[in-house]
């Protein structure tokens, strides 16, 4: 049993009594000495996790200082502040709260502007995360589960977002409700249901501001924080993976301490982040909502379109058409909604608003454990890939992602018609041409690209770096000197392992699901590039000599054979 | 099935002493920076530093100065004024300390990359040996797998509990009834102008004019907002013969005068804008056409049915008035509309 204890180092100022004193009542000596100094690798798309953390940061600061005045209250007042446009008109206490803080409260719009800013940021670095996660493969096996933490932050952002931009009670936003009420009212049997329970009644109603209120600043805020702490324990338990380099392995982690210099570079980054995004919003206008008036169902501008993160539900609703006919006869045809036993079916509501968000989240969900089942790959990876080594997964990537802004930008079509004064008729057909074609092409084009990199890996690995220095033999015989790599250099390219599809031995009897595995797995993999191989390089030096490569026999062998064998990264 | 399938061209073997793959060559030499070999050079990367403090600084004396020196007024000016010298202050105050941080932690605080190890993440097989025993013995000396009574009881009551959760929610709102389906509009009620419910004589309404309508009432009605937004209606006149012949439609109009719902027919939008010369109908939301000349038929866009026609007539002050409510429900579909 302790009664006191001995200063460690006589000359460290984290010696004294009130560093002993927590440390005997919560032993915090063993919490720094396994944490401080634990190595976080670096690379730039790392920060882009950060990013969201950050964002999320603030907006609990500046959503916390709105919440000083904001009433969340859907009863009639009369307007009576500065802005002088407005004053007398009836509204929403919601409405005419968010005006006082606009107009009324010093620093009140550089909040709301910081609010909506990095909001808007939040999602947007949310998805950059994620891509940055799916192309290099960091979700594989010990992190799916992360995967799928993060999912759940993705969702509970664009609920975040949506909660908090229908809560100014603004003609805007509640268009965007009466869009929702219209996406419930059509779900079968239990719709019309389901939209008298949200709204208390008939849209819309007294109660869906308070209750779009708690959600916003209680429910979903818990829920988020909860998640992130999940999902930031996850990432200390497994530690942070790394790009493939020289002295990286797939059981080290390269890098620097947290303490005290990753500490600075991130914490510094989020006042960077901060700054900027109160930078931007003291110049920027975001959602000026003085502008469009209280809610009224009737009157509506053009040129209404949500916060960003929604628009890929509002541009599916935009490009199905009601009607499916010819191009250029919409309104022939066959319906997409269907009266029958006198119910009806609104498949033009549903499947863009409701079944494809569903099916995107739902593949989203499950594409680690799809992948990990088609490759039949079950070990650890910390090493990441890089993605030109995963063209399929690569491909798929960018596919997804080319789907996603299509029918995100579809939201944006009328005002793209008035920009450049085209049809808007007609770039409805481009984007829903796009919407079909564009990620199959997107795909493909990725994938060649992908072994394109790959070839010129293999290539600058085999015979180096060209140094534009030409040179002619005795023989009269010109050839361009290359300059080979160094042995970390060249690591980066050839360190991949060449993945083989599953094959299945012809002599066993396979089940259907077994053959689909296979087949889909060659498809993964088909193609290929093989990594260089020692022997190769020599080979290319052998003939490379003939041919004049600046290298000889002793320094490639050297170079080549490097401290000696080493277990493949990755292997178990 | 091989599900290890890791593997080097055997092709490309039989190079001697040569492996099959290369070998990790280790983590290079560090690189100084001129800040770890410069005394100078790390004494300008302070300065720098401070510097970037010292605006920091500057930019917090900015917003204290602007907070008390730009008071707001009824101007919009004012409000730009002090959002502009606020928010440039603070932006400042926090974006040169981050950057300041950063630059400290970039150039002075030691770079050398260290190697940590992984552990496993899994227990090792003794670990998941000796916590399966704990489970199972804790499982055991519970008795819930020898005591069906308490298991099965205990099953049944978790089973209900969630019942009495799901139904305290039942009071979220009342049940739809026919509320979608009926609206202010029936026989008699007078076509009035969005939003001072000003009546409407038919000899007002001039050819390619359009009349954003509300029944006579509204305002004073218990949820003027509600019955807005299944009641909203456009009113246009269009020159004899442009409208389609409908018998079932007969006697609808007065003299060329349409009544439409305004709300539109796919997910609730209003249906505001009117295009004079093709007699179109477009909603913003999801660009939805309705053809007017076509008894507001879908042209393009999303939505499928026609926007529901408001029966009119003129009442004997001469004042358009409704002959009857909507011949079907107004606005967005759903499931029992029918």
């Amino acid at each position: 049993m302790t009664t006191s204890t001995t200063t460690p180092t006589s000359n460290s100022i984290f010696g004294g009594k009130a560093v002993n004193y927590v440390d005997d009542r919560v032993g915090t000596s063993k919490i720094v000495r396994s944490f401080a100094r634990k190595i976080f690798p670096d690379h730039w798309s790392f920060m882009l996790g950060e990013m969201a953390l950050y964002t999320f940061v603030i907006l609990l600061i500046t959503g916390t200082f709105l919440t000083l005045w904001y009433q969340p209250s859907m009863a009639l007042t009369t307007y009576e502040g500065s802005y002088a446009p407005l004053f007398g008109q009836q509204m929403s206490h919601a409405y005419s709260s968010t005006l006082d803080i606009s107009f009324d409260i010093r620093g009140g719009l550089l909040m709301r502007q910081v609010h909506h800013w990095a909001a808007l940021l939040f999602v947007a670095a949310i998805v950059a995360h994620m891509a940055r996660v799916f192309i290099t493969g960091a979700f594989r096996k010990p992190r799916e589960m992360n995967w799928v933490f993060g999912a759940v932050l993705a969702i509970l952002a664009l609920a975040a977002g949506f909660t908090g931009y229908s809560l100014p009670d603004d003609l805007l936003s509640g268009n965007g409700l009466r869009i929702i009420q219209g996406v419930l009212l059509a779900i079968p049997v239990v719709g019309s249901y389901l939209s008298f329970f949200l709204f208390g009644g008939e849209f819309p109603g007294e109660v869906i501001i308070p209750r779009l209120f708690i959600a916003h600043v209680l429910l979903i805020p818990a829920a988020l924080l909860a998640t992130i702490a999940v999902h930031l324990a996850l990432v200390v338990l497994h530690k942070h993976t790394q790009f493939p380099g020289a002295g990286r392995t797939n059981t080290n982690v390269v890098g620097y301490p947290v303490y005290p210099v990753y500490a600075a570079k991130a914490g510094g980054f989020f006042f960077v982040v901060f700054g900027i995004v109160v930078l931007i919003s003291a110049f920027v206008t975001i959602n000026p909502i003085w502008n469009y008036g209280p809610y009224d169902p009737s009157p509506i501008s053009a040129g209404t379109q949500p916060d960003w993160y929604i628009w890929f539900v509002d541009g599916a609703l935009r490009l199905w058409p009601g009607w499916i006919g010819v191009p250029g006869m919409d309104g022939g045809g066959i319906p997409t909604e269907f009266t029958f036993l006198g119910v009806t079916l609104s498949l033009n509501i549903i499947l863009p608003g409701m079944v494809l968000p569903g099916l995107m989240i739902g593949a989203l969900f499950a594409y680690p454990f799809v992948e990990q089942w088609v490759t039949g790959d079950t070990r650890e990876h910390h090493i990441l890939d890089r993605p030109r080594n995963a063209p399929t997964r690569t491909g798929f990537g960018v596919a997804a992602l080319v789907f996603y802004l299509t029918i995100s930008l579809a939201a944006t079509n009328d005002i793209i018609a008035t920009h450049f004064d085209l049809s808007i008729n007609d770039l409805t057909y481009v984007f829903r041409t796009t919407a079909i074609f564009g990620p199959p092409l997107a795909f493909w084009i990725t994938k060649r690209v992908c072994m394109g990199l790959q070839r010129r890996d293999r290539d600058l690995a085999l015979h180096g770096r060209e140094s534009g220095r030409i040179v002619r033999t005795a023989d009269g015989e010109y050839f361009e000197v290359h300059e080979p790599l160094a042995p970390a250099e060249r690591w980066a390219l050839v360190q991949q392992e060449e993945i083989r599809p599953l094959e299945l031995d012809p002599s066993v009897k396979h089940s259907p699901v077994e053959k689909v595995r296979a087949r889909l797995s060659s498809w993964f993999f088909e193609d290929r590039i093989t990594p260089v191989t020692p022997h190769e390089l020599e080979a290319a030096h052998h003939e490379g000599g003939q041919e004049g490569e600046a290298i000889s026999d002793h320094e490639s062998r050297s170079a080549i054979t490097g401290s000696g064998t080493q277990e493949p990264a990755g292997q178990q | 099935m091989k599900d290890q399938h890791v593997g080097t061209d055997v092709a490309a073997q039989g190079g001697g002493d040569l492996p099959d793959r290369f070998a990790n060559p280790g983590v290079p030499a560090h690189r100084f920076r001129t800040t770890d070999t410069d005394q100078r050079a790390a004494k300008r990367a302070e300065r720098q530093v401070a510097a970037l403090f010292a605006l920091s600084a500057a930019g917090s004396l900015l917003f204290i100065v602007s907070y008390f020196a730009f008071p707001l007024d009824e101007t919009f000016a004012s409000v730009e004024r002090s959002t502009w010298t606020l928010g440039l202050g603070l932006g400042l105050a926090i974006l040169a300390l981050g950057l300041g941080v950063v630059h400290w932690g970039r150039t002075l605080m030691p770079d050398h990359e260290q190697v940590e190890e992984r552990h496993d993440i899994r227990g090792t097989d003794e670990d998941r040996a000796a916590a399966a025993a704990i489970l199972q013995d804790g499982f055991e000396e519970s008795g819930i797998g020898r005591r069906s009574l308490i298991r099965n009881s205990l099953i049944g009551a978790g089973a209900l509990l969630p019942v009495p959760a799901v139904l305290a929610l039942g009071d979220l709102g009342p049940r739809p009834g026919d509320a979608l389906s009926t609206t202010l509009w029936a026989e008699g009620v007078r076509l009035t102008r969005d939003p001072d419910e000003q009546p409407i004589r038919a000899e007002d309404v001039t050819i390619g004019s359009v009349f954003h309508v509300i029944p006579e009432g509204l305002n004073e009605s218990d949820h003027p907002l509600e019955e807005k937004a299944k009641a909203a209606v456009l009113l246009i006149r269009l020159e004899p013969g442009e409208v389609e012949d409908d018998p079932e439609r007969d006697g609808w109009d007065v003299d060329g005068i349409y009544a439409y719902s305004k709300i539109c027919t796919h997910v609730g939008c209003p249906v505001a804008l009117y295009e004079q010369r093709t007699h179109h109908l477009l909603c913003p939301c999801h660009q939805s056409t309705f053809d007017v000349t076509q008894h507001c038929r879908v042209i393009f866009g999303p939505a499928v049915r026609p926007l529901p026609q408001l029966p009119i007539t003129v009442d004997e002050e001469g004042y358009l008035v409704a002959s009857s409510g909507f011949p079907e429900a107004p606005g967005p579909s759903f499931w029992e509309r029918g």
